[in-house]
């Protein structure tokens, strides 16, 4: 297939068969350890506030995590909080948040013709330790296993919940895409707006792993999970002191429409896919693979019809794992040789990772941009690691950039899963706010 | 446990299950489902929790008897009367 035939960018028509091809952000929900909406979270970003702290879990003790206190009795009840399971209450909180911010008139929105597609590195875990610490107490009679256990840990239990609470009677499933859901979520939500299979797609990623312990101990275990006596300074991609991966919860769903559909209503638009890429390392279960990383970048560039060098922010996925971010950055020098002007920071380091939400809580992050002009930085880089130096890395305190256009979202996870989103300016981005 | 300690225990379980209700003008005689939003799972949590609490093992042919709060406690009353509330 050539270029142009891949191309998703720089349509002119704003009608007919290639306008509807054309796949806008309408609005944005989200629950992270900093904020819970985007307009608080942008402002964590830019002072530099970590929301990393002490954490205790059953078995592996004081931890350190990135904990989501958002209100999750706004759009549940006490009930629906007890039936249901964390990652759905996230999935809800974020998904209405997201329908209130793009200003839709939600009791007139065609049900049916809405999509949920939530991204998760895993599901179930949660519940199920729940459950056998529940009947350890009960000599493990498996008669007090709950009821709740099956809804609670079907794998497409958040996106169901969503639809649930929301009445949505189109499709709705999860992505397992490990720590590249974020991202899958997205692409996904995109591509069924391209065939026709929903009008609006609820689209993102969630992950609840802090309530595992189960995620600790094995990272633990891997020796990549991250310690430090200052909870704040612990997760800390790129620097020489790194020692690990800070687990965090979040949430993050973007509202995706057809451009037609968007600009017909005077939605305010964040921002447009342009292109996107997922392939496999085919490597190994935990290592990454530089080569395939690059390879997936190119492919997101090439689709998007763009070069490096039109990229203005590289969001990068770097977890803080010794071996994960010389990957990264090594995959990024090779993409990025001839591209002086392109910057690059990393979410992780307010955040933690946030597992199945980290693609979509970073790249939400960092639309902003497109409006404030700001590259926000990546914190707690005291001493860089030589093996993780890009030419354009954002260390410490944001930067300013000029009218910023292409926003690059990396994200990947375990089994060698690679995504990369990019997204462009909306010429049309300042105007309207129906959600504001 | 004697009859009104029944019914405590069990407006205590049905408190859990239905957390945003209030349980205070429960008529004992008129079936739960009229006056709360229970469903089939919600009784399958009533059945859990007195199992749960008290080993008390009630069979599927007797749910029946768990419509109201004055059949349920009528049915526990024998089942409970060696137990002493937690």
């Amino acid at each position: 297939m050539s270029l142009s035939e891949n191309s998703m960018a720089d349509r002119p028509e704003l009608d007919g068969e290639g306008a509807a091809r054309r796949i806008v952000i309408t609005g944005i929900g989200l629950t992270s350890p900093v904020a819970h909406n985007l307009v608080e979270y942008r402002a964590a970003l830019l002072q530099g506030r970590s929301g990393v702290r002490k954490y205790e879990i059953r078995y592996v003790g004081e931890t350190l995590a990135g904990v989501c206190e958002f209100d999750n009795l706004r759009y549940q009840t006490k009930k629906d909080l007890r039936r249901g399971t964390r990652a759905g209450s996230i999935g809800i909180y974020c998904a209405n948040e997201a329908i209130r911010d793009a200003g839709l008139d939600w009791q007139n929105v065609e049900r049916h013709m809405v999509g949920v597609y939530l991204g998760v590195t895993e599901h179930g875990n949660v519940e199920t330790e729940n459950e056998i610490y529940l009947i350890k107490g009960y000599n493990y009679d498996t008669s007090v296993w709950s009821h709740h256990h099956n809804p609670r840990t079907v794998a497409n239990n958040p996106a169901g919940e969503v639809a649930l609470n929301l009445g949505i009677t189109g499709p709705h499933y999860t992505l397992g895409a490990a720590c590249a859901a974020g991202n899958a979520g997205l692409i996904q939500g995109a591509q069924m707006l391209r065939l026709g299979d929903c009008d609006l797609a609820i689209a993102g990623g969630v992950s609840e792993s802090i309530h595992t312990f189960g995620i600790f101990a094995s990272f633990k275990s891997q020796g990549a999970l991250a310690t430090h006596a200052d909870p704040t300074k612990a997760s800390r991609p790129f620097d020489k002191q790194r020692n690990g991966i800070v687990v965090a919860e979040g949430g993050c769903v973007f509202i995706l429409e057809r451009l037609p559909d968007a600009l017909r209503r005077g939605a305010r638009i964040y921002g447009e896919i342009v292109g996107y890429a997922m392939n496999t390392d085919a490597t190994d279960f935990v290592l990454p693979n530089a080569e395939r990383q690059a390879e997936c970048v190119q492919i997101a560039l090439r689709r998007a019809g763009l070069r490096p060098d039109q990229i203005d922010i590289v969001s990068t996925h770097a977890t803080g794992t010794d071996s994960g971010d010389i990957q990264e950055c090594a995959a990024l020098r090779s993409v990025f040789a001839d591209a002086p002007g392109t910057c690059f920071n990393n979410t992780k380091s307010f955040i933690g990772h946030a597992m199945g939400a980290a693609g979509a809580l970073e790249l939400a992050g960092n639309l902003p941009a497109f409006v404030d002009d700001l590259c926000h930085a990546t914190i707690n880089v005291d001493e860089l690691d030589p093996a993780c130096e890009l030419p354009g890395l954002v260390l410490n305190q944001p930067k300013t950039i000029r009218k910023p256009t292409y926003i690059l979202n990396n994200s990947f996870g375990m089994l060698g899963i690679n995504s990369v989103v990019i997204i462009k300016r909306f010429a049309a981005s300042t105007q309207g706010s129906p959600g504001a | 446990m004697v009859p009104a300690e029944i019914r405590e225990e069990v407006l205590d379980i049905l408190s859990d299950i239905s957390p945003d209700e209030d349980l205070s003008g429960l008529v004992d005689d008129k079936p739960f489902r009229e006056q709360l939003e229970l469903d089939s799972m919600d009784f399958l949590d009533i059945v859990m929790e007195l199992r749960k609490r008290y080993r008390v093992q009630i069979p599927e042919e007797d749910y029946g008897k768990l419509a109201s709060m004055g059949s349920t406690v009528e049915y526990l009353t024998p089942r409970l009367a060696e137990v002493a509330r937690r």
